[in-house]
């Protein structure tokens, strides 16, 4: 009972003058501590959002690497903001990352200096790749295999490919400062050994971190009826979802495929606001279809964890894979992504 | 940390001093290790005091095994059994959990290979030969000679090379080894130790020890063995070499590796990486085998959670293509990191420091760590804040299951981070986040203690916004846990409002100029601490009845309020706020006379802080503003005689509570009142009998009533005797002597 308390007040300066900050809230981490209470203490996922339009790409786009990256699956990942990163160096980053993948490549044996290792790496935008104006430029990271025939120097083989961007992150933009750039949504695709030593070199140059953005069941269903909601001239795929049901000794999976314009009419009939998808629509949606399936099936879908959707549109994984297959609503997809991941990173 | 941390810096120290207690006793570790260089970093990581003790007992325990096993011979008899048993388990235990120095090791190893005892001890011996820091290069040395007298047995050669391997990074030198490069070469005929041994030569091999005999030979073993990973391995790394000596064709793309030799000591590998501090060696990760699954992370930044401390020199490199001649100048004048030692060096360059390329690293270095302290540059915050909440959430066990060495790593970044937010005596604002999103999945079991000293350091800010995002779920762990966590979370709480008052109390220090909205007046930081006292109210009341007032549980509460009730004086800040009356009572009536001891304590200050502000109040009008409204003053004067009654006029309860005769006829209590004074109060009857048989031996009867007038004083100096110090300041405050009954 003697010590009562002798801790006492030592003014402590640089505390206060945080606290300051806090009060009067201006500081960009100020900003970002504001949202991440707003986001947590309210539901996670705005309940409504906006169906996505026909391509909104931008009119400077190349069109043979929007191509590219349609069709093929990518790996998702959220990605803090770069700290100076400039679009200015992308030469200059090409030569840094192939040294630094060779020095990987060859870890635990010696690397001899300034020998020319086999593979090239590029750096390029992704011009017209944005939401609106004030998102990052996307861009696009190459790893290419070098030939050793002279000859057929021309065609680099592509190892491995990763893009970076940002489409619709206001919200993220706002609370840093101009010395970040905002690329919150990084696609790989090859081999995962690649992607972690590209991720390795970004995390250690420009100080940001990446984190696997995995999908959840809940986002899959909004997936599932913002892209039925989509209009398309033509359907190139079924419109199939997969749940699995966890049971020893192997997880059962059950398939559900509906011809697209069969969801499309399903959709129809659920949706009221015009241009938006509701929450509410969202789950009547879904639950339309587990009802459909337990007249015929007598199982319960909503007791079983839904893990693929696809779409003409696109098509997604629970882990975290996506492959876009429209190039029409290419940005739509693209937004929503971003939203989880920024979402992610707060 | 513990270079940098021997700082001799005044402002330092003055900062730790005050940090909370168990971080105090890390420092008692620290100041050990300016001793005892040797196990610094074992002390550090041992908190309680005891531990080092306990640890002293250990190292003589351990000396004594060691002559042990150096001098006996063993003609080993049953009885020798025992001991050889109990000086086995000594050096394991102290191995796994300290490492052994040099000496030991060497003495050890020579032992295990000298087979002087059977094969099973050999291979204990050898399986935790573990150092603290480094192995001397003498000791392998000698070790490897008694692989040529045969003595030791097939598995334990294999063993030691195991080992080897394993420990090759910890070995100080490496160049009496490489001398011996000959004699392992020939061990590859063993076709046990091939694989091994292969390992160890892939590690050693320098160019000039590719020898075009020894290429003949390996592939001679190729030949013979066919295409095996191992030979693979080391005939690769010699066409490397010597690309001119092999002119067979090796796989290009194929996975090499080695069968993990780590494997046995993977826990005391890393536990020695973290204590040789620095950045750990290189280890080889694209040789090991396919067959380990990791978590993703583990595979990105390969060894720690934390990144190793580089300067960004690297950005600046690649960010400016063309310097002008300016940056040209300043950037030569920069400081880089990898020099940075000491605190006057860091006082000296502050103006030029070069940041670390991930600022994450910082964590590490106390000394980047005071820089922070003073930055200005938000983006440096920013970068923290970023990896950080990013860490803390793909790190956080329940997110994935995974498994428990990962959990143990996760504890220590947490213990790491909580170490940097006491040395800043601050929070950092990504664990406040971290917390906002991982509370409400909480457990209240893993990492709790860590868990709740995060809490303790959430930055000040408004009770009201964090409640539904923290508070509320903490409330609900609370109310549905064991009373140990009841009593943690209290004793949490209690830091925490000890922190906010700090901040608060340094900042009204500083009358900044505020012009700015609603939180941003005194009143309102005074409202969201008040807030914070009402929820610990709350939490106290119903805990109270949950655990059937338990006197443990009444302990953490009072020792609360002992925080509360010296607001206004400790810290300068202008609010009182008092106990809610379901406390109150419960101390009062409380059996254990400590409570009692520690209530009266608690109205005492309570007392002294309200007659300082109604002093304060009288000298200057101005901070009327604060709510010391007449009720809080009724509301003390309430308790005051509610005391007064209880303890010295055996008038209880003239006020406000009524209860019916007839009730307590029944329960044969009607003379209640009587019953309740500094002699008949439950939680002092034993102290009134005692005094009266201490004083008085020779009565027959014990009458307690008798108790009064003299006696009644000098009673009154046996209590405070007896260590009721805070019953002596209550009576001595609150009541006036001439009125002795």
């Amino acid at each position: 009972m003697d010590s009562y308390d002798t801790r006492g007040s030592t003014p402590r300066h640089s505390a206060s003058s945080r606290l300051k900050d806090y009060f009067i809230g201006a500081t960009p981490l100020q900003k970002r501590l504001e949202s991440v209470r707003k986001q947590t203490s309210f539901i996670p996922t705005p309940p409504r959002r906006k169906i996505p339009q026909c391509s909104r790409l931008q009119e400077d786009n190349d069109p043979q690497k929007v191509a590219f990256l349609l069709h093929k699956q990518w790996t998702l990942y959220s990605l803090t903001p770069l700290y100076k990163f400039s679009y200015t160096n992308l030469k200059e980053y090409s030569r840094l990352l192939s040294a630094f993948i060779a020095a990987e490549k060859q870890k635990g044996l010696a690397v001899e200096v300034g020998e020319d290792f086999n593979i090239k790496v590029t750096f390029s935008t992704l011009l017209g790749m944005k939401g609106t104006q004030r998102d990052s430029e996307a861009f696009l990271v190459q790893i290419l295999s070098k030939s050793q025939l002279p000859s057929e120097n021309r065609e680099h083989k592509v190892l491995w490919t990763g893009w970076f961007c940002c489409i619709f992150g206001d919200s993220l933009l706002e609370t840093v400062s101009e010395d970040f750039t905002c690329v919150p949504l990084f696609l790989a695709n090859g081999a995962e050994t690649n992607t972690a030593i590209v991720g390795t070199w970004f995390q250690k140059t420009f100080d940001c971190y990446f984190s696997p953005l995995a999908i959840n069941a809940f986002n899959l269903s909004w997936m599932a009826a913002m892209w039925t909601a989509c209009k398309m001239d033509q359907y190139m795929a079924a419109t199939e979802f997969l749940w699995s049901v966890p049971c020893s000794p192997q997880s059962l999976d059950i398939s559900y495929a509906i011809h697209p314009e069969d969801a499309k009419a399903l959709w129809d009939s659920v949706h009221k606001t015009p241009g938006e998808v509701t929450q509410e629509e969202v789950d009547l949606f879904m639950d339309c279809l587990y009802s459909h399936f337990h007249r015929h099936f007598k199982i319960h879908l909503s007791a079983t964890r839904l893990v693929r959707v696809s779409t003409s549109v696109a098509s997604a994984h629970t882990d975290g894979k996506i492959k876009i297959l429209c190039h029409k609503y290419l940005i739509g997809v693209l937004a929503y992504l971003t939203e989880l991941a920024i979402f992610q990173i707060d | 940390m513990s270079s940098q941390k021997r700082v001799k810096d005044p402002q330092a120290q003055k900062r730790t001093s005050q940090v909370s207690d168990n971080y105090q006793t890390n420092l008692a570790g620290e100041e050990k290790d300016l001793d005892d260089s040797k196990h610094s970093l074992n002390d550090e990581q041992d908190s309680p005091e005891d531990y080092g003790h306990a640890d002293d007992q250990g190292e003589d325990a351990l000396q004594i095994a060691v002559r042990y096993f150096e001098k006996d011979s063993a003609k080993t008899s049953q009885s020798k059994d025992k001991i050889l048993e109990k000086h086995l388990k000594t050096v394991e235990n102290v191995a796994w959990k300290n490492g052994l120095a040099p000496e030991e090791i060497d003495v050890l190893l020579n032992v295990a290979l000298s087979g002087k005892f059977g094969s099973a001890v050999n291979t204990r011996i050898l399986k935790c030969m573990i150092p603290t820091t480094l192995i001397p290069e003498d000791s392998v040395v000698k070790a490897v000679s008694w692989l040529c007298v045969g003595k030791c047995s097939g598995s334990t050669k294999v063993l030691f090379y195991r080992w080897l391997v394993a420990m090759f990074d910890f070995i100080d030198h490496k160049d009496q080894i490489n001398l011996l490069y000959g004699f392992f070469f020939a061990s590859l005929q063993d076709d046990a130790l091939c694989p091994y041994v292969c390992h160890l030569l892939y590690l050693l091999t320098k160019k000039e020890n590719v020898k075009p005999f020894r290429v003949r030979k390996l592939l001679d073993l190729q030949a013979k063995m066919g295409m095996q990973p191992h030979l693979q391995a080391l005939l690769s790394l010699y066409k490397f070499f010597a690309p001119t000596l092999i002119s067979v064709s090796l796989p290009a793309r194929k996975k090499i590796y080695f069968k993990n030799s780590e494997n046995l000591w993977k826990a005391a590998l890393f536990a020695v990486r973290q204590r040789n501090q620095g950045p750990p060696p290189e280890p080889l990760k694209l040789m090991l085998g396919p067959g380990q699954v990791r978590p993703l992370k583990r595979k990105w930044n390969s060894y720690s959670v934390i990144p190793v401390l580089n300067s960004s020199s690297c950005i600046k490199e690649c960010g400016k293509t063309e310097m002008t001649l300016s940056d040209y100048l300043s950037s030569n004048e920069s400081f880089p990191l990898e020099q940075l030692k000491s605190f006057p060096q860091l006082l000296q360059n502050i103006h030029c420091l070069e940041l670390p390329s991930q600022m994450g690293a910082v964590l590490n270095n106390s000394l980047l760590l005071h820089y922070l302290n003073c930055v200005k540059d938000e983006s440096i915050l920013l970068r923290l804040y970023h990896w950080l909440s990013q860490t803390l959430q793909e790190e956080c066990i329940w997110y994935k299951m995974n498994n428990y060495e990962h959990g143990k790593q996760f504890t220590n970044f947490l213990d790491t981070i909580i170490r940097a937010q006491c040395f800043l005596q601050e929070g950092f604002y990504s664990c406040e986040t971290f917390l906002y999103k991982s509370l409400p999945l909480w457990d209240g079991f893993c990492c709790r203690s860590q868990f709740l000293q995060l809490v303790t350091w959430i930055p000040f800010s408004s009770f009201s916004e964090m409640k539904p995002l923290l508070f509320d779920h903490l409330a609900q762990l609370f109310f549905t846990s064991t009373i140990y966590f009841k009593c943690s979370v209290l004793q949490c709480l209690k830091e925490l409002l000890q922190n906010w008052l700090l901040w608060l109390s340094a900042d009204i220090h500083m009358k900044p100029v505020m012009n700015s909205p609603l939180e941003t007046t005194l009143g309102g930081s005074m409202n969201s601490v008040s807030e914070l006292i009402h929820y610990v109210g709350q939490l106290s009341i119903t805990g109270m009845r949950l655990e059937n007032n338990s006197t443990f549980l009444l302990h953490f509460i009072l020792d609360f309020y002992e925080k509360v009730c010296d607001i206004y004086i400790n810290y300068n800040l202008p609010l009182v706020v008092l106990f809610p009356p379901g406390i109150f009572y419960s101390a009062l009536l409380s059996l254990d006379s400590s409570i009692l001891n520690q209530l009266c304590y608690i109205m005492h200050r309570y007392r002294n802080n309200l007659t300082a502000a109604k002093k304060n109040e009288l000298v200057q009008k101005t901070k009327s503003e604060f709510n010391f409204s007449s009720k809080t003053y009724q509301e003390f004067n309430h308790y005051l005689t509610a005391m007064v009654g209880c303890l010295w006029t055996s008038k209880p309860f003239q006020k406000g509570l009524y209860i019916d005769p007839e009730v307590l006829e029944k329960a044969g209590i009607a003379e209640y009142k009587n019953s309740l004074n500094v002699v008949h109060h439950p939680a002092l009857l034993s102290y009134a009998v005692s005094f009266l048989l201490q004083e008085w031996p020779e009565e027959r009867t014990v009458s307690v009533s008798s108790i009064r007038g003299k006696k009644w004083n000098w009673y009154l100096d046996y209590l405070f005797s007896e260590g009721l110090q805070g019953l002596k300041l209550f009576i001595r405050s609150s009541i006036h002597h001439s009125s002795v009954p």
